[in-house]
This record gives C-alpha cells, structure tokens and sequence, in this order.
C-alpha cells in the first residue's frame, strides 16, 4: 500500500515537472524556433565536385562567400536557362557586390555535361558562375545534402532520348554556409538582388 | 451606272469572302527565344496564341533551325520541374495561350546553329483548323530576365 502511494507521489511529480517544462518562459516562441532550429541545418553540406578546369574543389573552396547553389543540366531548355539569366541579372544589378557571392551550376546529368560543355554554358550568362561536375555518386551526395531530386525521364523526342526531372530551385546559403532562402525561376532579378543585400549587410 | 455599283459590291462581297478565306484565326504573337549558351544543342521557343476563331489545336511546329520541334509543358511541384512532350496544344475559342518560361514552351533540338540575339528565324506552326501559320521568332539576349520586360526591371 504504501509503496503504491510513493509510485503515485512520482507519477504525480513527473507530470507536474513536464507540465512546468511545457509552460517554461524559456521555450521561447514554440513551433517557429523548432523550425528555425530543426529544419534550417537540413540543407546544405560538404560536398567534393570537379570545376571545369579539372581542380576539385569542395564547399570550403567558398569558404565566406554567400553561395547560390542551384542543380541543372545544359540540355535543359527552359527552366535552367531561365533561373541562370535571373541569376546573371541579379549579380549585374548587385555591381560590387556581387564579388560576396559565389553561384554554383551543378550538373546533375554528368555524362552529357562534359566539363567542356559545362564551361561553355555557364560563362555564356555570366563569368562568375561556376559549372561543377563530378562522379555520379559524388554528384548524388551533393543533391542529397540539399535534399535536391532527379531522374531521367525517357521520351524518344528528347536529345539522347532522355530529359532529366530536377528540383529547380537556387538554395541562397549565407557566408558561413547556412541555409537563407530559396529563389525559383519566377522570382524576379530584382527580387533576388534585394534579398542578396540584406543578406549582405546583416553579415557585413 | 446600275451596273457599275452591281459590279463594285460584288467585287466588295468578293473580296470579304476572299479575305475571311484568307485571315487566319489564331494570331500568333511575339514569337521569340532566348539566344543559347554556347555548346547547348537545344532551346526553347514562346510566344502567344490568340484564338479569334473556333476551339483548335496545335498539332506540330517546325523550323529550319531546329533538328526537332515539340511543344513540351514544364511544371513545377514542390520544386521539382517536370517537362513533357504534349501531344497537341489545345487552344480554345477566344482565349489567348501563352507559351512562357515555366509553362508551355517548344522545345528546339539539334540545333543546327547557336541562336545568336537579334536574329530571327521562320517557324511554321500547324494547327488542326486554322492550317500552316508562317511566323519570324526573334532571339532575345540571355540576360533578358523576362519576356518583352527590360532587364533589371521591377515586376
């Protein structure tokens, strides 16, 4: 009996103890922070790539530099061309400081992106935009840490018979490599421009 | 004199009957493409359909500079951007269709030469009623950050 009053004392102190956590000042806003906290680290990571003159350079090649991580294929005729000359936009509007930022073209159709082909592409919106290939598991790492989708799809009216299904979205991560924000082939130059300058002088 | 007036409204009747025969029912424009990066062996070609006439549809397009042309969609879903051959392209009575980046587009491959800005190109497009439409694309500069906008302009 009186052993089970003390295991109803316990319940009875846990419950109240994980009633005061629930309430506790200290947690702060709720559901915003876990956000901000959980899903925040989520995107972005260490990559190993090729440039196109043949160097490896990984994540910490940009060490400080805002990066513009965006995933495409050159055979791509709408969607990669579109985001790219947003992106060129962009940088020109941004004049100086442009030279914070550092976007990167990654090739998720290798064996048709030759580095040949890759540096062709990119330098034709903008010089400062770096094509990078890989090996197809080094390009799949990549992907996965920025949790970025592809795929052939296979139509005999395609070049090679192939189209590639990607996530079309350029992940904006801050100097320290963090994960900022996204910007989509519909956000306007402009647009992007603007949030690339508060990103820049809030790290400045 | 009677004869004259006869003679002028039949020629008048004549050449309604010869310009309804002749105007085509869908208007085709600002047919353009974006100038390609160089080594990309494939582009893609916008512009704006306005259907004046009956419900239609787009069923081919081809052009000399161009290996192949086929209209593809692309969406775009939590995303992830998916293109696709469309089969044909309906075109209801009297609405306009526009064929833009993130939407339809026809996709151009093989090409036979870049498409450098400020040129143009002839496209014929096919529809199941209105017949073979003749239309001049022209081959805006990369760097145009939308179509018929001025770069750098706030939207």
């Amino acid at each position: 009996m009186r052993r089970y009053t003390l295991y109803a004392v316990a319940v009875a102190a846990v419950v109240a103890l994980f009633g005061l956590w629930l309430t506790a000042p200290w947690r702060g806003a709720g559901p915003r922070d876990a956000t901000a906290t959980l899903q925040a680290p989520s995107i972005g990571g260490p990559f190993t790539l090729t440039a196109t003159d043949g160097s490896t350079v990984t994540d910490q090649s940009y060490r400080g530099k805002i990066m513009l991580v965006y995933f495409g294929y050159t055979t791509c005729p709408d969607a990669c061309p579109t985001t790219l000359n947003s992106i060129a936009s962009a940088l020109a509007e941004l004049g100086p400081l442009a030279d914070r930022i550092q976007p990167l073209f990654i090739t998720i159709d290798p064996q048709r992106d030759t580095r040949a082909v890759l540096a062709d592409y990119v330098k034709a919106f903008d010089s400062r935009i770096v094509g990078l290939t890989g090996r197809p598991e080094q390009i799949a790492a990549a992907a996965k840490a920025y949790g970025v989708y592809y795929a052939p799809y296979k139509t005999a009216d395609a070049p090679d018979g192939y189209l590639m299904d990607h996530t079309s979205v350029v992940f904006v991560m801050n100097e320290e490599h963090r994960f900022v924000a996204t910007f989509t082939q519909d956000t306007p130059p402009a647009q992007m421009a603007d949030r690339l300058r508060r990103l820049i002088a809030k790290t400045s | 004199m009677l004869r004259s007036i006869f003679l002028a409204a039949l020629l008048t009747v004549a050449g309604v009957a010869t310009t309804a025969a002749q105007a085509p029912t869908v208007n085709v424009e600002h047919a353009w493409a974006r100038a390609t990066p160089g080594g990309a062996k494939s582009a893609a070609l916008y512009m704006t359909l306005v259907n004046k006439g009956a419900d239609d549809r787009l069923v081919s397009v081809s052009t000399p500079v161009a290996g192949k042309a086929e209209v593809h969609s692309t969406t775009t879903e939590n995303g992830v951007m998916r293109m696709r051959p469309v089969e044909a392209l309906d075109v209801k009575a009297g609405t306009s269709t526009t064929l833009k980046p993130g939407g339809y587009h026809v996709m151009l491959t093989d090409l036979k030469a870049p498409l450098v800005a400020g040129q143009s190109f002839a496209v014929t497009l096919t529809f199941e009623n209105a017949g073979k439409i003749d239309v001049t694309a022209t081959v805006e500069k990369l760097g145009a950050a939308a179509p018929g906008a001025m770069p750098g302009m706030k939207m």
